[in-house]
């Protein structure tokens, strides 16, 4: 990312995207609750309608289900489609359709029918939204083959991914964070495309591996500027789509550092943290100086209260806690 | 023959093509049924036996860059769009040659290059699918038909509700297709619902709703017929109840008839669809018999056809299974 250029936020990133991929693909239509005249709950397509109109931005009654296959049935019959969940809980009315449907397609159909779909959500804990609006199960699309999985962390990943979501054969899960539509950063005007399957290394160390996703990557470099003061070098990576997973970057990164760490907003039985620990395991065995850990979200609904959120989530000072423990131990000697 | 008509709209002619292809579902799934008793097919497979009028009086309306979405009991619907006996049933038999190649099998068989988009595993889910190719029929102006089939067990769903309703208020180029069997799995639909009468549905959502005999493949195809041109006209969406019934349990292994009584399936048969359009065309003059035992031997070769090339067929390449996903 560069530093200098115009600045705009996550919201708009993701507008601009659209706007340049509808503007360059007539087929695309995008379906969803309240994404047409209201410009989005979170204006997530705010003006979109606006030059597109009701045949392209077509809102929906509060359907998920109905919408979700309908979108993935007109990606089978050839129109380009993303539809528009809000919030990723939503997905669950329309989880048979994404798995069973999306999923599987290309594989039933012997690679002759593709879907692509962008199925659009936004997720995590944010302004204590309760246990209905805040869960962060990207892990459960990870485990199930033939759903690619994004999850942008900042408004310049999130335009190109979401471009690059927007020619893909699909079906592409683009998820979003809720407390990330207001972040801020440099985004260019200019074209620009990210594949899926490259790790960002969003700051480079010598000590340690810190992994993270989605918001957890503000965290983990918040965390690495306190340890920098400590003399701790943690090397921060995004994996930035979670399938395709970058895994040579990551496992280059433990090797370089023998020390990894994933901050994992789900909970962490049967967690992405889990599969990268098990990936440290198999790949970087030899090199690792500690066992790796895990930071995840506490194993309990997303609590209402400010205080018990702000428990179960986790951290900046949980992170640099954790570094500091890992820190302290070698299994050899550097 | 020529010019007569055997009703109001339908040749001798066209009769006898209806005619064939209901029994060459008929022969087809009687086919598969021995082979799946023989322990010859792996899988599961739900049979059409008794409905054929159905698939076979709809899809005789359609074009070929029309689309199919169909349900777990789907062979008919494939074979009745057009797509050849021999990759249904190599499909079925996991073979390479196959519709999918052998990775689907007779719930997830996809043949788009017939306009066929496939039988489902899941009841209801077509439904939405359908709904969704039939927006993208519309945007791509095409005049492009889309019909859904789909059983009395899927109307419960909240699938139906959901599609339907968008297939209703986007005015959307889609059939609905309901084969009313009377029993979802094992459930009678008297005993699932207050409202039996599916068309009736249709007013709920503002869409027409009528209801036909589904054993009776004149009187589906005129009714399809219509529908099929109000959506080809931009006019929108159908409901169609057909009534009908399977004469074999829900799917193979299952007798059918824990929860329905063998007088119930006998009366039915009574009504068989098969014989239906046989007698007709005898009736009408519009074929001797000579010609009806001509194009039942000319039906039964190409069951034979399917079963030699299907079975002769090579196995997909065993590491070939990741090829795909993606």
């Amino acid at each position: 990312m560069s530093e200098q250029g115009r600045v705009i936020n996550y919201g708009d990133a993701g507008v601009e995207a659209l706007r340049e991929e509808m503007r360059r693909d007539a087929s695309i239509v995008y379906i969803g609750q309240g994404i047409g005249p209201r410009g989005g709950n979170f204006r997530q397509t705010r003006g979109l309608w606006k030059e597109f109109g009701d045949d392209r931005l077509r809102d929906t009654g509060i359907c998920e289900l109905g919408a979700t296959g309908a979108a993935i049935g007109a990606a089978m019959a050839g129109t380009r489609t993303v539809v528009d969940e809000v919030f990723l809980d939503f997905a669950l009315e329309a989880i048979t359709q994404i798995v069973q449907q999306a999923a599987n397609i290309s594989y039933m159909s012997n690679g002759k029918i593709k879907a692509p779909v962008v199925i659009r959500g936004a997720m995590g804990a944010v302004r204590n939204a309760g246990a209905h609006h805040s869960h962060t199960f990207y892990n459960w699309f990870a485990n199930t083959p033939g759903l690619k999985v994004v999850l942008p962390s900042n408004p310049y990943d999130l335009k190109g991914l979401f471009k690059t979501a927007l020619r893909d054969p699909g079906p592409v899960a683009l998820i979003e964070h809720k407390s990330l539509y207001n972040a801020k950063c440099v985004v260019p005007e200019e074209e620009y495309l990210i594949p899926f399957g490259e790790a960002r290394i969003v700051r480079e160390g010598t000590d340690l591996t810190i992994v993270a996703m989605s918001r957890m990557v503000d965290l983990a470099t918040k965390a690495a500027a306190v340890l920098e003061q400590e003399g701790i070098s943690a090397e921060v990576i995004d994996p930035r789509t979670i399938v395709p997973l970058d895994r040579q970057r990551i496992t280059d990164s433990i090797k370089k550092t023998g020390r990894l760490v994933v901050i994992d907003e789900s909970p962490s039985s049967c967690s992405f943290a889990a599969e990268l620990l098990a990936i440290a395991v198999e790949d970087c065995f030899d090199e690792l100086q500690v066992p790796p850990q895990r930071i995840n979200s506490l194993p309990v609904p997303n609590p209402f209260s400010p205080v018990l959120e702000n428990q179960m989530i986790p951290s900046v000072d949980r992170i640099v806690a954790e570094v500091r423990r890992m820190m302290k131990s070698s299994r050899r000697k550097a | 023959m020529s010019g007569r008509l055997v009703t109001e709209h339908i040749s001798p002619e066209l009769l006898l093509t209806y005619y064939k292809k209901l029994l060459e579902l008929r022969l087809f799934e009687v086919k598969v049924q021995e082979l799946y008793r023989n322990g010859r097919l792996p899988g599961f497979v739900h049979l059409y036996v008794g409905e054929e009028a159905v698939a076979v009086g709809v899809c005789s309306n359609l074009e070929a860059p029309d689309l199919v979405f169909s349900t777990h009991r789907g062979h008919g619907h494939a074979l009745a769009k057009g797509v050849p006996s021999r990759i249904v049933l190599a499909e079925l038999w996991g073979k390479a040659t196959g519709s999918s190649g052998g990775r689907g099998g007779s719930m997830h068989m996809y043949a788009p290059e017939y306009g066929f988009m496939g039988t489902n595993g899941i009841v209801g889910a077509p439904i939405p699918l359908a709904t969704g190719a039939a927006l993208s029929a519309k945007m791509r102006k095409k005049r492009q038909v889309v019909v859904c089939f789909f059983g009395d067990g899927a109307v419960n769903s909240g699938s139906f509700h959901e599609a339907v309703n968008m297939g209703a208020v986007w005015n959307l180029p889609v059939v609905y297709v309901c084969e009313n069997n009377l029993y979802a799995t094992e459930m009678a639909f008297l005993r699932a619902t207050k409202n039996t009468n599916v068309a009736s549905r249709a007013a709920a959502y503002g869409l027409p709703g009528v209801t036909v005999d589904g054993q009776d493949v004149v009187a589906v195809h005129e009714v399809a017929s219509e529908a099929i041109r109000r959506a080809r006209d931009d006019g929108g969406p159908t409901l169609i109840e057909c009534k009908t019934y399977r004469y074999v349990g829900h799917h193979e292994g299952d007798p059918g008839t824990d929860y329905r009584t063998r007088e119930e399936v006998q009366q039915w048969k009574q009504k068989d669809p098969v014989k239906i359009a046989h007698k007709l065309l005898l009736d009408s003059g519009g074929a001797d018999k000579s010609t009806l035992d001509a194009a039942d031997l000319e039906v039964e070769r190409l069951i034979d056809d399917a079963v030699e090339f299907a079975e002769k067929s090579p196995e997909p390449a065993a590491d070939s299974v990741n090829d795909h996903v993606f």
